[in-house]
């Protein structure tokens, strides 16, 4: 009897097992959640069947019939909401695109300014931060918007501080040059020069590490970059025929307008997300120890590579993840829009919305491009995170 | 008040996907009933229509409408909470039951009645769009607007008719879309747009109550639609469709039979059999509509005839002067036509 227990040990039941029992209740728990989402859609559509309210998306295929003040692409209210919808969203992330980048620039050079060891610059940039940080961003919307509504002139009196520059309360017009093949050419020559800078650069890397022999990339790759496209111009006969904006009826017409719902809505996301960017980015230097700054200095590296070489690559560890978050907060922030007018996404889906009355379709759109624009942003940071991340060794 | 806004249609979404308003027959009664309070749509601030007066009591024409409705479900005009809600709100409220019945300027469409689940009472106002503009511009027609910028709220008819009217008559218009009606026409009259864009009734409104200057500013003569406004309630519950509308229709009859908020007690002697049956001084039409037999005359008596309603808060009593027009009785060359309260 003994000697068979031995033999055959009593299997301890698989619910003793830790790994089946965390295996059983992590499907439990998706099985819930799968149940909770299948109830809620279930019960969505019999509510919205009860309650005689259409569903579905082929509202997307009708006719808009609304008119959207600003677009990128060709739009009219004979367009369908699917277009619409299209053109909310190309205007969310231009603006969100713009501000993200001019956001980059003004937080780094605030944060850099901060750290400054000139007293007015740092104390300049100190206030900078600390008041637009602390006023809600709506309230800071607001405050632009009827700045530049209130204090610019009506079209016929426009300002004009520069030949064909127009700043009235309609927005600021200004001459873009007018459609030319050549310019098509210029963008290619740009590419080129693009790829050509990026070939040098590593020839250049590769080369250095090889021989210790440097090579004046900068300055080549810039001239690349440049010239390549300045040399199309001149070779295609310097082609600047500028479409100028003209006072016609109610406004300018020709040239290329910045409304001032755009303005205040860039100006707005800039200042505001620029300030958490300059503390990060002030943090992210600050990290780096002063020994490293020295080390360098022992070794005899210029001031800007020292910068380049030893201080950036480090700080940027630090940087970089909490700026994804400003990203992504700048672009979602973008959704105030409708408080002023700009006919972001969150405007012609809240239009559509009440015309046709399909609010569940509506949000769900709209917080399935949010998330899908979030993920978008996250992953590339993310990409780039890893190129800067610590490679251990 | 943008977040509430988005917060409210979130919560409505979810009040959707949670659990759904109830609108069988009856219920709303009951809720408002239990509730001891109708819960009311209104707009968030035209004046006449619908306006906080000075000691910050709500006070209009879609007001009145609403207490007209208490005075008929609890003998009491004052059984009310007041909603303000944006045009693009206002849907979302009453489909999740966050309001019991809207008297918010709504244009009666096709659109609205079907796809939206919601009925419509009968019209209380016939309105028409109409554009506003700075009188210096010098424009005399809506014809000579193209290349004009204009002013409009969204979720609107007005939204769409502008559209159409541009299109129709081949001229360009850059829209400028803000959802508060007051941000709207703070835009307007500091010179973003070139046209203001409503309700001519509204607009008018607008004009006296909110320009700097009225006379600075002109309505221009077109009427580029038809806008019947009509209380809404959600579709489904007949029970509450019907005491809403015929509320309504007691209001236009009570000022045919020359009822009035003075003479209405003597009317309860009247020899005239449909006084008698509409009073409930001959019993069964309250009975019929799960009422108080009394349910017209605490309408009547505590609120007044459409007439009196009329010159109270939009006509010949206030500032804004507003002509009777399409909106007279149908014995007087307008529209207003009670069916038989029988």
């Amino acid at each position: 009897m003994t000697t068979e227990i031995i033999r055959h040990p009593a299997r301890p039941s698989p619910w003793r097992n830790p790994a089946i029992r965390g295996i059983a209740f992590q499907v439990l728990f998706v099985a819930a959640v799968v149940a909770l989402g299948a109830f809620l859609v279930h019960n969505t559509l019999i509510n919205l069947r009860r309650q005689n309210i259409a569903s579905g998306f082929g509202f997307l295929d009708r006719e808009a019939a609304f008119g959207i003040g600003e677009s990128l692409i060709p739009y009219s209210p004979a367009d369908t909401y699917a277009r619409a919808f299209l053109v909310g969203l190309l205007n969310t992330l231009y603006v969100a695109a713009l501000g993200i980048v001019l956001a980059t620039i003004l937080g780094t050079v605030m944060g850099i300014a901060r750290l400054s060891r000139n007293w007015l610059i740092s104390k300049l940039a100190q206030v900078y931060v600390e008041t637009f940080r602390n006023i809600p961003l709506l309230l800071q919307l607001f405050f632009w918007w009827g700045l530049l509504r209130e204090t610019a002139p009506a079209p016929r009196q426009a300002w004009q501080p520069l030949p064909d520059v127009f700043v009235s309360n309609r927005g600021i017009a200004f001459p873009v040059p007018a459609p030319d093949p050549a310019y098509g050419w210029m963008v290619l020559a740009f590419c080129v020069g693009l790829v050509g800078a990026i070939g040098i650069f590593r020839w250049a890397r590769q080369r250095q590490t090889r021989t210790g022999e440097q090579f004046p990339t900068g300055w080549v790759g810039l001239g690349l970059i440049l010239g390549l496209p300045l040399a199309v111009f001149f070779v295609s006969g310097a082609p600047l025929t500028l479409d100028r904006p003209e006072l016609k009826g109610f406004n300018f017409a020709g040239g290329h307008a910045v409304s001032p719902e755009f303005a205040a809505l860039l100006l707005g996301l800039v200042i505001y997300t620029g300030t958490f960017i300059a503390e990060i980015v002030r943090a992210g230097i600050l990290a780096v120890s002063w020994g490293q700054s020295e080390a360098a200095m022992a070794l005899g590296l210029k001031p800007g590579h020292r910068m380049r070489l030893i201080v950036l690559p480090q700080a940027l560890r630090v940087i970089v993840p909490p700026m994804t978050s400003q990203y992504l907060s700048l672009t979602k922030n973008s959704s105030l829009a409708v408080a002023i007018g700009y006919p972001d996404l969150v405007s012609v889906a809240n239009t559509t919305i009440n015309q046709t009355g399909q609010a569940v379709e509506g949000i769900a759109m709209i917080m399935a491009v949010y998330l899908t624009i979030s993920l978008i942003i996250s992953a590339l940071m993310n990409l780039y995170n890893r190129s800067v991340a610590l490679v251990e060794r | 008040m943008t977040m509430k806004r988005r917060l409210g249609a979130l919560l409505a979404v979810g009040l959707l996907l949670g659990f759904g308003a109830t609108a069988q027959a009856g219920a709303t009664l009951d809720k408002v009933k239990q509730n001891g309070q109708i819960s009311c749509g209104v707009p968030t601030g035209i004046a006449g229509f619908a306006a906080p007066d000075s000691q910050g009591h709500w006070a209009g024409f879609d007001i009145d409408i609403c207490r007209a409705l208490s005075a008929a479900v609890f003998g009491s005009a004052d059984k009310l909470k007041y909603v303000p809600l944006t045009a693009q709100q206002r849907f979302t409220a009453l489909q999740s039951g966050e309001v019991d019945i809207l008297s918010n300027n709504t244009t009666y469409t096709l659109q609205r009645d079907t796809a939206l689940g919601l009925n419509f009472a009968p019209v209380v106002f016939y309105d028409g769009q109409g554009f506003m503009v700075a009188k210096k511009l010098g424009v005399k027609s809506a014809k000579e607007l193209n290349g004009a910028t204009v002013c409009v709220q969204p979720g609107t008819t007005t939204e769409l008719n502008l559209a159409d009217y541009f299109r129709a008559n081949k001229m360009e218009f850059k829209p400028v879309v803000i959802e508060k009606r007051d941000e709207n026409l703070n835009a307007f009259f500091s010179g973003r747009c070139d046209v203001f864009t409503s309700d001519a009734s509204a607009l008018n409104a607008d004009r006296l109550s909110q320009a700097p200057n009225p006379d600075d500013y002109v309505i221009l003569p077109e009427r580029i639609s038809k806008e019947p406004l009509a209380p809404v309630v959600r579709q489904g519950d007949e029970e509450w469709d019907d005491i809403v509308r015929w509320v309504v229709y007691a209001l236009i009859e009570a000022e045919e039979k020359g009822i009035t908020q003075k003479n209405v007690d003597d009317m309860l002697k009247s020899d005239d059999p449909n006084v008698k049956r509409m009073l409930g001084v001959t019993p069964g039409m309250g009975k019929a509509l799960g009422l108080d037999e009394k349910w017209a005359y605490n309408a009547v008596k505590l609120v007044g005839n459409y007439g009196e309603i009329f010159d109270r808060t939009l006509g010949k009593d206030t500032e804004l002067k507003f002509d009777r027009g399409l909106n007279n009785l149908w014995t007087k060359g307008g529209l207003l036509y009670a069916m038989p309260i029988r």
